[in-house]
């Protein structure tokens, strides 16, 4: 079994700013961690491995210092990983990212399955997963809260939805998307640490990767972020309702019967 | 499809829906969106078009008129019964190439959000995640998107230009349902299935209909959501009997009270929860972590009960409760009549 784990170093979202003048988010200081739901991929694709043999490899798109989360992937039991980055990649939408990422998968060659988390905390968009398995033409499946059964040709899946869930199979290759329910992803051991300290993550150009220069990129993305602004503000006051606990209910309660909730 | 010149982005008109269709159910989202469609298609003197995938969907369509759609696109076929990602996308493709609609809309569901990135890049369209905010050029037809991102920390608009259709996603009760008019007709295209619409594709080996698995708390006018301040499973009983006092109330969680186990994970709201976007949430000893605020933030009044009235849900709070919610709780428990 061949693995490839998709994962995108994200800012913490507490941290984001918006500079006032030109309106751009402000990504100098920001921390930058692994995307939070991609925590969740490496570790099935981890645990696939360590069931079934073969390797996991973790591959990203992003700046020079997202080869940071890609030997977080490494400490956790990832065999190896390979980072996309280039001047060329700077501005892709999810059309263009999941092009270059189906790219490189296929560079890469002879994998079995692609897993991604369910989406990044900074987009939200859920898009990458599935466009890179329409770029593939591979099947896919999204939001899978538990890999029911594996063999070398296909794969069973529990898909969340909001009634309910369902089961369905797949031949491989296939794309999946995780939830978090999946599993408990593990902290990183010594070994592990060791083994990100002294891995080599090579870097992939779009020439690497036989990548068309009219699909990535600001050029190769349909849309276009045309402006940003803060949200407008919540509201302008806290209403604060103290007392005893008696007092506190009937307040609470006027206040719930006046805007007719109960 | 890419579409330069104002010639090639002429040959497209129309502002299309994608119906959800839970159990054989056209979706209230639909309505929505429905209705978000036709303020576009005012302004374009263009036509609103629903694509229906599904089974057993016939004379179901009434209300898809009532709300605003001029047309229905139907495909009803067994091998549509469940949601089989791949063959939905190829009738998409399929229709989108011999209709060339403007906009497409689907709704931000697990299903919308699993086939709407899988049409866009099989028709090389752009596509945008989660729209609050939607309005059209009336002259050139660009569809402006708006849309929080980073956590609802910045909201970010953006358009499409040079290619059509224009693709989003609309997260459930972000768009007012117009009031129906059971008057109004339309018309009917039915559509075939192909044989090549179910190759390459998933098998749906079972479908379960569970509330406790994927329970459905953004479809829910009222959340009565709990943290740490819970202390366990017993005061998730409670803010339970006070839900089930509530009309139309679900009980949403921290990450804290997850992670811990009081409460399974589908009840959670935040980051790596749900995001919701209810009328009311009750945050019951929810300390209020940035994570968790962003998943909630937006809901239209918040009501927060703790004993420390210096928590961050507390300060962003409209109404601010300072006290033992294990005394404040069943009080106004007791105080509601039963439904």
């Amino acid at each position: 079994m061949k693995i490839v784990v998709c994962i995108k170093q994200v800012p913490a979202t507490n941290d984001a700013k918006i500079d006032p003048e030109t309106k751009r988010i402000v990504r100098e200081g920001m921390k930058a961690i692994l995307n939070p739901f991609d925590t969740y991929a490496v570790e099935e694709g981890v645990q696939l491995r360590d069931k079934f043999g073969g390797e996991v490899i973790a591959l990203s798109m992003g700046p020079p210092k997202a080869e940071a989360s890609l030997r977080e992937a490494i400490s956790v039991g990832v065999d190896r990983a390979i980072l996309l980055s280039d001047r060329a990649f700077g501005g892709s939408d999810t059309w263009a990212t999941s092009y270059a990422l189906s790219k490189a998968i296929k560079k890469i060659g002879d994998i079995d399955l692609v897993i991604c988390g369910k989406q990044a905390i900074d987009g939200d968009t859920a898009q990458v997963g599935p466009g890179i398995a329409a770029h593939l033409d591979w099947l896919q499946a999204t939001y899978v809260m538990a890999v029911e059964e594996i063999s070398s040709s296909s794969i069973r899946v529990k898909r969340m939805h909001e009634d309910g869930y369902d089961i369905c199979e797949m031949s491989l290759p296939a794309v999946i998307t995780v939830v978090k329910d999946i599993n408990i992803p593990r902290v990183p051991s010594l070994k592990g640490r060791l083994a990100s300290n002294k891995c080599e993550i090579p870097v992939w150009k779009p020439d690497d990767i036989g990548a068309d220069t009219s699909k990535i990129g600001l050029n190769g993305s349909p849309t276009r972020v045309v402006k940003i602004q803060p949200p407008p503000p919540r509201h302008t006051s806290t209403k604060k309702i103290e007392g005893s606990s008696i007092e506190c209910a009937q307040s609470l309660l006027r206040e719930l019967r006046l805007r007719s909730i109960v | 499809m890419i579409a330069f010149t104002d010639a090639e982005r002429k040959e497209y008109r129309n502002i299309w829906v994608v119906a959800e269709i839970l159990s054989g159910e056209i979706q209230s989202v639909t309505h929505e969106l429905t209705g978000a469609a036709k303020i576009l298609a005012d302004l374009r003197k263009s036509e609103v078009w629903v694509v229906v995938m599904g089974f057993g969907i016939k004379g179901k369509l009434e209300s898809l008129f009532a709300y605003g759609a001029d047309v229905a696109i139907v495909v009803d076929h067994p091998g549509l019964s469940g949601f089989v990602d791949e063959t939905e996308a190829k009738i998409m493709k399929r229709l989108i190439v011999k209709y060339k609609p403007e906009v497409v809309i689907c709704g931000a569901t697990s299903r919308g959000r699993a086939l709407i990135p899988r049409v866009s890049v099989m028709t090389h369209c752009g596509l945008t995640a989660d729209c609050t905010g939607l309005s059209i050029d009336p002259e050139n037809g660009d569809l402006l998107q708006t849309r929080p991102a980073f956590g609802g920390n910045i909201l970010a608009t953006i358009r499409c230009s040079n290619h059509r259709p224009q693709m989003a996603t609309v997260r459930p009760r972000v768009m007012k349902s117009p009031e129906p008019d059971p008057g109004r007709t339309g018309r009917i295209i039915k559509e075939e299935m192909l044989t090549s619409d179910t190759e390459k594709i998933k098998q749906i080996i079972d479908i379960f209909h569970s509330t406790e698995t994927a329970y459905n708390i953004a479809d829910a006018q009222i959340i009565i959501s709990g943290g740490r301040g819970m202390k366990g499973p017993k005061g998730f009983n409670l803010l339970k009997q006070f839900a089930e006092r509530v009309g139309g109330a679900a009980v949403g969680a921290s990450r804290a009270a997850v992670d811990s186990g009081w409460i399974p994970y589908a009840h959670q709201v935040g980051q790596t929860g749900q995001t919701v976007q209810t009328k009311v949430y009750i945050a019951c000893g929810i300390s209020g972590q940035i994570q968790h605020l962003v998943g909630m933030q937006s809901c239209d009044l918040i009501i927060a009960i703790d004993k420390n009235p210096d928590t961050p849900m507390m300060q962003i709070a409209d109404i601010a409760v300072v006290g033992d919610l294990f005394e404040i709780i069943p009080e106004i428990v007791s105080e509601i009549p039963k439904l």
